[in-house]
């Protein structure tokens, strides 16, 4: 009897462990919302109204979810080789660039054409901004953290330049490039949705939506169903066994990086191509860093990812709709949960994972 | 003409030195963490703590002082928090100073608009005493008389906030505890070889948190000099990076005290070059985007660590939690 309970446990860990980290960290937001005197149960509810009460509220949700996917696999898939990349944001934004370019100066090939241009100039470009700190780590092992982050900052810089000083629209202050030719704008998804008979109204949920989950399927395909993806997993957990192997962790890390950056590359088909349609300062906003948070909810895996990433979507938009209504919450109370999510779901882990094994585990 | 250029490089370095002292306070923070074996990926965070509860509590209460004891006070409560995580509960370094400085990041915003309500913001510090203002040393006005030896007095070492003077001694100060005393030697031996330390029989673990608690401190001050001396409060996202240009300055340093600060002054004089450079037109080079210098530093530093220059020789132990 015990036996069972205790492999049903086991089995049901990596739902059950993530969701109670989670649950802390909402405890303690909610400690937080009480302090600035508002009510938590109260602040609840609009986040749950405003990210799934309404068709328009789910198409935004779904749209930030865009994101999230884009850059939770990317984190993913460095974490499997060994690698923590956190520079999911520069690469994300580089890859922008390339989403861009297609989008500004190829626009007049046929729709179908410039979308799948789109995806591939988004992960060459996100690509090659992984591949420097990618290959100074493999062959010169300078710690991919500290590259990653530096590039964060240079690749920040070099799009601040690209926008200011050439793709800006002539006659224009802001920084940003003249529209896309509307051959580039992902078509949105507010048909299929009408089929199923919610009205996403003027969300911009669009086709980056599709092409994420079916991103997301591959990679899952790649890990687990391929060889590649088992050298790249030995290499993550074991480079001497690796080796012994005859694996070369050094070209897996190389190969990871490059997969890891193309992926955040991506994130511009969905913020660019699908919904401002023209490259912006700072685009990415923080979604490399929610990239963090996702994969490590989602526990490094594909399908746990998509459900995280729906949950950050839902938690972005919600917050939105919670700033609005309760003058006295800041938007940024998401960062917060981001970051106690990450701080119990990623370096915290193993604080809860002991006591809740010895609560359901017998013989341990 | 030469002494239009003499000015203008006693103010360019008098710039440098008001833009270094955040920067050589957190990169001296990261030099205790980091040679004690912890990475030093939280600076941001606590930076960014201090600078916004010591721009509230100055506003609350009027006084820089009470200003600097709060700031301190939340940056070491951070630097608890970090060596909670990352010392006695082993977990990942990297991940645990991310999560702490993007939680700091939407903290301090989310509490500046409850109490304030002014738009995420801390009110500006309007009163003299509520700022840490730029002293005067004697004489200072009436050396600036005499350029020559005088505006190097009165613009350089004069005219700064108490807190860069501070910082001043806290450099010597922090290369001697780190190289001169035996708490120094503990904590670069734990950096490197915490078994031997153990060994010896001396608390790892004690030494760890000592050393990411003194970064704490060295933040607290760095952070509370952006809110209450170079700026006039708090407003979000102040830190700007500067945490991880520390990092950049430590790593450029090669964990070394002096050549970090030298590495700290290269990047504020970088810095304040690009302020003045705006929009200048060179001989030879034209103009040069002010995007470039930016992105300097953190260049220099990859190149660095692409081994192409020297050798980098980062602490043997770092980011390795030690468990008995």
């Amino acid at each position: 009897m015990s036996n069972i309970k205790s492999s049903l446990y086991l089995r049901l860990e990596p739902i059950v462990l993530p969701l109670v980290n989670l649950g802390i960290a909402l405890i303690i937001s909610s400690l937080i919302i009480c302090l600035i005197g508002e009510s938590p149960q109260k602040a609840i509810e609009i986040i749950w109204k405003g990210s799934f009460g309404s068709g328009e509220g789910l198409g935004y949700t779904l749209f930030y979810s865009t994101n999230y996917i884009f850059t939770g696999l990317a984190v993913a898939l460095a974490y499997h080789a060994g690698l923590f990349n956190i520079g999911c944001e520069g690469q994300a934004y580089v890859g922008g660039l390339g989403v861009s370019l297609v989008g500004l100066y190829l626009g007049g090939l046929p729709v179908w054409c410039v979308i799948v241009l789109g995806i591939f100039a988004g992960a060459l470009f996100g690509a090659a901004w992984a591949a420097i700190p990618a290959y100074l780590q493999a062959r010169k092992g300078s710690h991919i953290v500290i590259t990653t982050i530096m590039f964060n900052f240079i690749g920040s810089a070099l799009m601040t330049w690209f926008l200011v000083s050439v793709l800006i629209k002539p006659g224009q202050q802001a920084p940003e490039s003249r529209a896309f030719s509307t051959h580039a704008f992902l078509p949105s998804l507010k048909g299929l949705f009408a089929l199923l008979g919610i009205n996403t109204g003027e969300s911009p949920v669009n086709l980056a939506l599709v092409i994420a989950l079916i991103i997301a399927a591959l990679i899952w395909i790649l890990l687990w169903k391929t060889r590649f993806g088992y050298e790249l997993r030995v290499s993550g957990t074991s480079q001497s066994a690796a080796r012994y192997a005859g694996i070369s962790p050094e070209s897996y890390m190389f190969k990871a990086m490059l997969i890891s950056g193309a992926l955040a590359g991506c994130l511009g088909l969905n913020e660019l191509m699908g919904s401002q349609h023209r490259l912006t300062l700072d685009f990415p906003a923080g979604a490399g860093f929610i990239g963090i948070a996702v994969a490590l909810m989602g526990r490094n895996n594909p399908v746990g990812i998509c459900f995280s990433a729906l949950l950050f979507g839902a938690l972005v938009q919600g917050g939105g709709e919670l700033a609005f209504e309760m003058p006295h919450v800041s938007h940024s109370l998401v960062i917060v949960i981001q970051g106690l999510v990450i701080l119990f779901c990623g370096a915290l882990e193993q604080l809860l994972k002991k006591p809740l094994r010895k609560v359901f585990l017998t013989h341990v | 003409m030469i002494l239009s250029y003499y000015t203008l490089i006693i103010l360019l370095l008098a710039g440098t030195i008001r833009v270094a002292t955040p920067l050589v306070l957190a990169t001296y923070a990261g030099l205790f963490s980091e040679r004690s074996g912890v990475v030093a990926l939280g600076l941001e965070g606590m930076m960014l703590g201090a600078a916004f509860a010591s721009a509230a509590s100055s506003a609350i209460y009027g006084s820089a002082w009470i200003g600097l004891l709060i700031g301190v006070s939340t940056s070491v409560l951070i630097a608890g928090l970090l060596s909670f995580v990352c010392v006695f509960k082993q977990g990942n370094q990297v991940v645990a100073a991310i999560a702490i400085n993007l939680t700091i990041a939407g903290l301090a915003p989310t509490l500046a608009l409850a109490w304030f309500d002014l738009g995420n913001q801390t009110p500006s510090l309007v009163n003299p005493g509520q700022r840490f203002l730029e002293l005067s040393l004697p004489w200072s006005s009436s050396a600036r008389l005499h350029p020559f030896p005088g505006l190097l007095y009165s613009e350089l070492i004069s005219g700064h906030s108490f807190i860069v003077y501070l910082a001043a001694t806290l450099v010597p100060l922090s290369a001697f505890i780190l190289y001169k005393t035996r708490f120094g030697l503990r904590i670069r031996a734990v950096g490197e070889n915490p078994y031997a330390v153990d060994t010896a029989g001396i608390s790892v673990k004690k030494i760890r948190t000592q050393a990411v608690l003194i970064s704490g401190v060295l933040c607290g001050v760095a952070g509370t000099y952006l809110a209450t001396a170079a700026g006039a409060g708090f407003i979000p996202d102040m830190t700007a990076g500067k945490g991880y240009l520390a990092l950049a300055a430590l790593i450029f340093g090669n964990w070394r005290p002096y050549r970090a600060l030298g590495a700290c002054l290269l990047f504020a004089c970088t810095d304040s070059i690009a302020t003045r450079l705006q929009g200048v037109s060179l001989p030879m080079l034209g103009v040069i985007p002010v995007q470039f210098i930016i992105a300097l530093p953190y260049i220099l530093t990859v190149v660095l660590l692409a081994g192409f220059v020297a050798r980098s020789n980062p602490p043997k132990a770092i980011g390795i939690p030690y468990d008995k």
